[in-house]
């Protein structure tokens, strides 16, 4: 990088068009998690116990699968983007950087995939 | 790359207790990313039948994991609250340094209360709900 001022350097490439949306998405998330985990969390503790039975009868109720797959989406997308911030912060090579931001995307995929696909299955083969 | 600076800069500020309860918010995040891996493999335990629930279950009921979890929910605990007060802040409220100062101290007091309670509540009673 040389030559010119600051502002002679930025002009002319244009504006990314998306300057706010991962701090507005990460809010927007973090907003619709504190309902979302607050009724996790204390579904859990409502439970009479965490054997097999109970636990998949309490997923199965259409309701709190509906809410379980609203949780699991939200949490892992706030999740994918908060661990994003860090690593671009705070792994500096660029290759490494670039890796490890590929690995945090691939495995929060595969959290929201898997846990949706749970959550369907208990709640569809349900009696 | 060019050599820019590079946020945030985390050793070159005295250590206040406002920095400290941003760095927590960090690391509790990221605690709780991993958490979602062992959340994932327990629904996917429950879907895959009785048998794999208990081999799932008996793992995590194994002493060593139940301090494990403990800690997960204090994580949460700490990350919920301190995330309630990042949004006050980014809707406006609360930035001024005596108010955060206020906040972060609240903060804490009602991490320490909450997340002792619910250690108890998930842990103590009866020892087997696991």
């Amino acid at each position: 990088m040389k030559g010119g001022t600051a502002l002679g350097r930025a002009l002319g490439r244009g504006s990314a068009r998306n300057g706010v949306h991962h701090w507005w998405v990460q809010r927007v998330s973090a907003v619709a998690l504190v309902p979302l985990s607050l009724w996790f969390l204390l579904s859990l503790l409502a439970l009479p116990g965490f054997d097999y039975a109970s636990v998949t009868t309490f997923i199965g109720a259409p309701w709190h699968a509906v809410l379980l797959c609203l949780f699991i989406g939200t949490v892992t997308w706030h999740s994918q983007l908060g661990v994003q911030v860090v690593i671009e912060d705070y792994v500096h090579g660029h290759g490494t950087k670039v890796a490890s931001l590929l690995l945090v995307q691939f495995a929060h995929g595969l959290v929201a995939a898997a846990g949706l696909f749970a959550v369907l299955k208990i709640a569809f083969t349900a009696s | 790359m060019p050599v820019r600076p590079l946020s945030p800069h985390a050793t070159v500020y005295r250590l206040g207790y406002t920095m400290v309860l941003s760095f927590l918010h960090r690391s509790s995040g990221v605690a709780l990313a991993a958490g979602l891996l062992l959340l994932a493999c327990w629904l996917m335990a429950a879907a895959s039948g009785p048998a794999a629930y208990a081999r799932v279950t008996a793992f995590l009921g194994h002493g060593l994991f139940q301090v494990v979890l403990g800690g997960w929910l204090v994580a949460f605990v700490f990350h919920f609250g301190a995330g309630i007060r990042h949004l006050c802040w980014d809707a406006g409220y609360g930035f001024e340094r005596p108010q955060a100062r206020r906040s972060a101290r609240v903060l804490v007091v009602a991490v320490v209360l909450v997340a002792a309670l619910l250690v108890y509540l998930f842990f103590c009673p009866a020892g087997v709900r696991s």
